[in-house]
């Protein structure tokens, strides 16, 4: 991705030599057409068209949001209840995930999903270990993360 | 300044204010560090970010300035306190910290003495 972003800026570098305006909306027209040749072109890079990860990348930040709401409604459910009643446990979850910064994003989502909290990532990065507020809805939760959050951290890294 | 973002900037900040209090609230009611920790790295982060964003569009609409600095502090916030719950849940959890009764599954105690076995 950092390789056709570079290309793609030096193509609107390039752009703006041979028109001769040193602006920046020359910059974003040269910028553009830049993205419009790498497109064309796409099939030269052995990685996809970059365009596709910054938008799996927003996508990410928009569930990043939406979670953060939810994690709050249900916490002040589960703190304004008249009667606690909460049944904490702690329960492995296998993932997919492989490289480092992958697990890093995906222990932050948990952490920011409703009634999840990671506690500790086994040392092959193959277990996460959660703290969950309550466990009756425990393969929800699991089925949840794989779904969602696993689905569009591969999107990105892919 | 009108009707309309006075309202909004009210509301983004009260809003705020009260998901902090919800915090405090957690704090006291939950019965251990990990049920706790649960409640401050998330509402918190909440509450802050609101007080924030309603500060940020405070100062938009009455002097015509976007604060970067304030934009910063609503990332850094974003990305730590998660980081923050974590790492105190963690360090609770293999400094003996217990759970509390209510607690009914434990896999990483199974971990941790599968590591001490295999020490010995």
């Amino acid at each position: 991705m950092s390789f056709q972003l570079l290309l793609n800026v030096i193509i609107a570098f390039t752009w703006m030599f041979l028109r001769g305006i040193w602006t920046l909306p020359s910059f974003i027209i040269g910028f553009f057409w830049g993205a419009v040749l790498l497109f064309v072109f796409r099939r030269f890079f052995h990685r996809r068209f970059y365009l596709y990860k910054v938008y799996a990348i927003i996508k990410l930040l928009f569930i990043f949001i939406r979670e953060l709401f939810k994690a709050n409604i249900a916490v002040t459910k589960d703190v304004l209840r008249p009667k606690l009643n909460i049944q904490p446990a702690i329960f492995a979850m296998p993932t997919r995930l492989e490289s480092e910064w992958e697990i890093t994003i995906l222990s932050l989502l948990i952490t920011l999903t409703p009634g999840t909290l990671v506690m500790d990532v086994s040392d092959d990065n193959s277990t996460i270990y959660i703290h969950a507020i309550n466990t009756d809805d425990i393969d929800d939760i699991i089925t949840d993360i794989q779904q969602t959050f696993e689905k569009a951290i591969m999107e990105v890294s892919r | 300044m009108n009707v309309i973002s006075e309202i909004i900037v009210g509301a983004l900040v009260l809003i705020g204010s009260l998901l902090t209090v919800v915090t405090m609230i957690g704090l006291i009611r939950l019965p251990d560090t990990y049920t706790r920790s649960h409640a401050a790295s998330k509402s918190a982060t909440l509450g802050v970010l609101f007080i924030l964003v309603g500060c940020l569009l405070y100062f938009w609409i009455e002097t015509g300035h976007i604060s970067a600095r304030l934009i910063l502090a609503i990332v850094f916030v974003f990305i730590t306190s998660p980081i923050a719950g974590h790492l105190l849940g963690r360090a609770a959890y293999y400094s003996g910290v217990p759970l509390s009764d209510k607690t009914v599954r434990d896999d990483l105690k199974t971990k941790q003495q599968k590591k001490l076995t295999h020490h010995e």
